[in-house]
């Protein structure tokens, strides 16, 4: 067989691939439909305000609820050493007015 | 249209021989390139998927929440607030939270202790997360350690489990009763974590919000959309670690493309003399090379983007795991719904495939026009 002819296959796996990927994203997301609807039952039921992501500190577990100054709760000017702090970007208007700082 | 198309396969012939002579070289290209394409779509993949998934989750939370500071810290709110918020017009029910955080000395890891009314339990007993289960090794009718504020030890039975399902949002959290929460915590009944409100109009909750702040001056409002905001920006691509990432993928891939751009090795220069000494046109070499820059990118391209997909939607980003996990010894197990932005993979395609493609035309095109004996030479 020629060369071209395993490239042209190989390809065409890869692309039914790249289809496929597509076509399983829309089957999972139809398939855990309920299940999201029920994390957003959930939310709504016990009042809940933050997700579940990083619970090594209080104000990485609870986000939306952490206090202003929260970067510097050691020090004033203290860098954050949490390794979940590398991760999500601090509220706009903190980065504004400390970026002197920092 | 045949001639054509057999013309083109004969040249893609010879490019697959000429990229096979030099093996090594091409396997590594295209390894790499692989490499960069995963590590980029697997952090496109995970942002955008979690980033939805969030929206999706969090629209039902409280519109609004309000939080007692004292120097700065968020204090126990005084329940007593719960009738002075009542009676701004526009609002439609308060509710008091109870929740906290409890350290486990057993574990080292931190839960979150809810009180909720949906959810009736008995005094003596608790609901847990996945994440709790899994970190204590407890099952159902086990019965768990606490201690109180004031050294006191008391034990609760756990009675159910929350979903696994719903880890995202559950994984940490321990249903306890009302009494049991105060008798852990030394809280008394005046006081609880915060209040949260719902508003009949959801037009007026900044009105409502300012209200708020002018009688309860010692209070910050917290409104659901900015916990939205908060979920939108927590993997912006501008945040910390992410940025590291992609500047170090698409340096290595300015590195590359730079390589293919600056010239070709001596090797590659005598084959496009020898080419032109026995006929080919300039244009059938910048076609040859054109075919070469696809076949290496566009199989690597596929290739990165469905091991990436892989790798985000089947094995849980697993190299991601580390960094996600940092210091925090119960970390949740959750399956991301895949979301994928098709304006996202194509930006993708034309930052990769389109200028690597291209970095492989030039230099060929400059070699291409210089009289092939002095290229030979």
């Amino acid at each position: 067989m020629r060369r071209t002819n395993f490239f042209f296959i190989y390809i065409t796996v890869c692309f039914s691939l790249f289809i496929l990927i597509f076509l399983h994203a829309s089957i999972r997301r139809s398939r855990e439909k309920s299940a999201l609807y029920a994390k957003r039952e959930m939310v709504h039921k016990f009042h809940l305000t933050d997700l579940c992501l990083f619970t090594e500190a209080n104000y990485t577990r609870h986000l939306s609820q952490a206090d202003l100054h929260t970067p510097f709760q050691d020090a004033p000017s203290s860098l954050e050493h949490f390794p979940s702090g590398g991760i999500v970007a601090p509220p706009e208007i903190i980065r504004r007015i400390n970026e002197k700082l920092d | 249209m045949k001639n054509w198309i057999d013309r083109q396969k004969n040249i893609i012939d010879f490019t697959l021989s000429s990229l096979f002579r030099r093996k090594g070289k091409n396997i590594a290209l295209v390894s790499v390139f692989t490499l960069v394409v995963l590590l980029l779509s697997s952090v496109m993949f995970f942002t955008y998927s979690f980033r939805k998934e969030a929206s999706i989750i969090m629209e039902d939370a409280p519109e609004m929440v309000v939080q007692r500071t004292v120097a700065g810290r968020h204090e126990m709110i005084p329940v007593s607030y719960i009738k002075i918020i009542q009676d701004i017009a526009g609002v439609q029910e308060v509710k008091a939270r109870l929740w906290g955080y409890y350290y486990d000395p057993v574990t080292g890891a931190n839960f979150t202790l809810m009180v909720s009314d949906e959810f009736p339990l008995e005094d003596g007993t608790i609901t847990v997360g996945e994440g709790v289960s899994r970190v204590r090794l407890i099952y159902e009718g086990d019965w768990v350690e606490f201690k109180a504020y004031n050294g006191e030890i008391f034990e609760l039975e756990v009675v159910d489990f929350l979903s696994v399902e719903s880890g995202l949002v559950s994984s940490d959290i321990i249903l306890i009763t009302e009494n049991d929460f105060r008798r852990l915590f030394g809280t008394t009944e005046e006081y609880a974590t915060d209040l949260i409100l719902r508003v009949r109009n959801p037009r007026e909750i900044t009105t409502v919000a300012i209200k708020v702040a002018e009688l309860l001056p010692d209070t910050r409002q917290i409104l659901r959309e900015e916990l939205l905001r908060t979920y939108d920006a927590v993997f912006n691509w501008r945040g910390g670690l992410l940025i590291v990432i992609l500047t170090g993928s698409l340096l290595a891939f300015i590195i590359f493309a730079w390589d293919k751009a600056s010239g070709l090795s001596a090797d590659e220069r005598r084959e496009i003399g020898i080419l032109k000494a026995i006929g080919w046109e300039t244009s059938d070499i910048i076609l040859m090379k054109f075919w070469e820059g696809l076949v290496v990118s566009l199989s690597s391209f596929l290739m990165g983007i469905i091991l990436g997909y892989i790798h985000v939607f089947f094995i849980r980003s697993a190299l991601f795991q580390p960094v996600l996990k940092g210091w925090a010894v119960l970390y949740p197990h959750f399956n991301l719904t895949p979301f994928i932005n098709g304006a996202q993979v194509a930006s993708l395609f034309f930052l990769t495939v389109v200028p690597f493609t291209v970095a492989t035309i030039i230099p060929s095109w400059r070699a291409a026009i210089i009289d092939p004996d002095t290229v030979m030479r």
